[in-house]
């Protein structure tokens, strides 16, 4: 059964990861995915310390704040003080990251948080805590629920905006000539990512859920030229990467959490292979090109 | 009738102006060209009319009226190398975007959003190419692709920058006969272009441009050795073409 719920909560959140992520690959924004993933964390502590307890929504409204604050700081740096884009996200998210590690250290004692934890997550623990109703019924891990909330929130923004996103991601200027709200879509997708982050953060933690943010979809854009195609075929390596991850783990007695990041590489590695080894014969795209 | 006002427009760049007191009336039903040497500002002016940057001074007019107001009426083709052509997309779902507006990006696609953006497809005959991937596409279908969006909004007033750079004898002859069409239908057509030895077949009607505006007129009343000059004086390579355009105009009157 504990094999389950990792598994499970793996997958959800891959998932969840996947979608979001191939849209931050076709707006060139990988990177801004990595800085938003790691600045989140003050947020979350500033929420602990002031709710004073592990309560859900508070973590997610100081992450999703802290996330979209992440994003106006790297255009401001870069539109304002003219500064490189790399070098924008360099300096802002470096700079929330050690505030709320600093802020952790500080009140270690009153925050039921860890470092460890934060940063590599711990989703073997998921099982452990579990939510008991009033009257005593075990609903199960509480995480596998959190999970599948946002999954959930997520497949209906992606459903609902799903021309919004497309046009804005394709061709910003023209969905602007068109007055389509092209910022609306951006903090949207922005705070999208900012909850999956936060949500991911105990269970894969800060550095690995940007392997989930990005080598799914990009192993997925390799293969397709379809959008739709794309984002199930990045949740179908995303949920690869959760079972793997978790027997890989579980075989050399390692962490869940980097086996799942590293089976993502292999995925990629062998579709990457795979095509390059099939560009070897006459391809389809070289005979279309003479049609 | 009017199609574009545009009224003492200056637009800054790290406050320096790329464009300086634009100033100029463009009939409806005509098309015209927007001509200047590279870096002359015409994109940005294009770029200024769709509200596209923040201009410094001055306000843009379409159909007498504020941007906002007749959005409608427009279309906008941006220049082909700004967007990315590996996008996992197809020729369809490109033209498609033509019938997107604020109000139905909710909504799934309608059945004649489908039969105008195929009938779109039909005008600049890339039909039959509708299933294929925006990454296999040459040059000119890659621009024929975009004008077909523009046509899918069923607009009044087209603004196409750049439509004829790097595309085959085939797509410039398609987009020719549709700037005529679209003229016959009443259509003003707008477009950036940056051959001055072409200007004077392609367009009936001309702004002349280098950051400042130079001349706004019917185009015999701008292809004149003095304000070619202006335009484009000091350019060597350009130098030579208005050399050619003189030796044109030389033989012309010679031949009356």
């Amino acid at each position: 059964m504990e094999a389950f719920w990792i598994i499970l909560v793996g997958s959800l959140i891959a998932v969840s990861c996947a979608i979001l992520g191939s849209y931050l690959i076709l707006r060139k924004m990988a990177m801004v995915g990595d800085a938003i993933s790691h600045a989140v964390l003050p947020g979350i502590v500033i929420a602990y310390l002031l709710s004073g307890s592990r309560e859900t929504l508070p973590m997610l409204l100081g992450a999703a704040f802290l996330g979209v604050l992440t994003t106006i700081l790297i255009e401001l740096f870069y539109k304002k003080a003219r500064l490189q884009i790399d070098a924008s996200i360099g300096i802002t998210f470096t700079w929330l990251f050690a505030i709320g590690i600093i802020l952790i250290s500080l009140f270690a004692g009153q925050v039921d948080l860890d470092q460890d934890c934060v940063l590599y997550g711990e989703i073997a623990y998921v099982p452990l805590d579990l939510w008991v109703t009033e009257s005593g019924y075990n609903m199960g891990p509480r995480t596998v629920w959190i999970a599948s909330g946002l999954l959930l929130l997520i497949v209906l923004f992606i459903w609902k905006g799903y021309k919004g996103l497309f046009i804005t991601t394709f061709n910003e200027e023209f969905a602007k000539a068109l007055g389509i709200g092209v910022a609306f879509w951006h903090y949207a997708l922005m705070g999208a990512v900012s909850l999956t982050t936060v949500v991911s953060f105990e269970s894969v933690g800060a550095i690995l859920v940007v392997a989930l943010l990005i080598v799914p979809p990009a192993t997925a854009y390799l293969i397709t030229t379809n959008l739709k195609k794309m984002l199930v075929l990045a949740s179908i390596f995303g949920i690869l990467s959760a079972f793997g991850g978790y027997y890989l783990a579980a075989a050399i007695n390692g962490s869940i959490a980097g086996a799942m990041a590293t089976v993502a590489g292999i995925l990629f590695g062998i579709v990457w292979v795979a095509i390059l080894m099939q560009k070897r014969r006459p391809s389809k795209t070289a005979i279309n090109y003479l049609d | 009738m009017i199609s574009i006002e545009t009224h003492n427009l200056t637009v800054s760049y790290n406050k320096r102006p790329v464009l300086w007191n634009i100033d100029f009336e463009l009939p409806t039903g005509s098309i015209v060209g927007i001509i200047g040497p590279n870096g002359s500002g015409k994109t940005t002016l294009l770029k200024a009319i769709m509200g596209l940057v923040p201009t410094s001074s001055g306000y843009v007019k379409i159909f007498d009226k504020d941007l906002a107001d007749v959005r409608q009426r427009i279309s906008y083709v941006p220049q082909r190398e700004s967007v990315d052509w590996d996008f996992p997309a197809s020729v369809m779902d490109i033209v498609l975007m033509g019938r997107y507006k604020k109000a139905n990006l909710m909504k799934r696609i309608s059945k004649a959003d489908l039969e105008i953006a195929a009938e779109a497809l039909e005008k600049v005959n890339m039909l039959e190419f509708s299933n294929r991937q925006i990454s296999q596409l040459s040059g000119g279908q890659q621009q024929r692709v975009f004008i077909a969006r523009s046509l899918a909004q069923g607009a009044d007033l087209y603004i196409m920058d750049e439509p004829f750079v790097g595309v085959d004898a085939a797509t410039e002859e398609a987009i020719l006969n549709l700037l005529s069409d679209m003229k016959k239908e009443g259509k003003t057509v707008v477009v950036v272009h940056h051959d001055l030895q072409t200007a004077k077949d392609y367009f009936d009607w001309i702004v002349l441009l280098n950051t400042r505006m130079v001349a706004a007129g019917p185009k015999d009343e701008i292809f004149k050795e003095e304000l070619l000059q202006e335009a484009y004086g000091g350019k060597l390579n350009v130098l030579s073409k208005v050399g050619d355009l003189m030796k044109e105009k030389a033989f012309n009157v010679r031949e009356k």
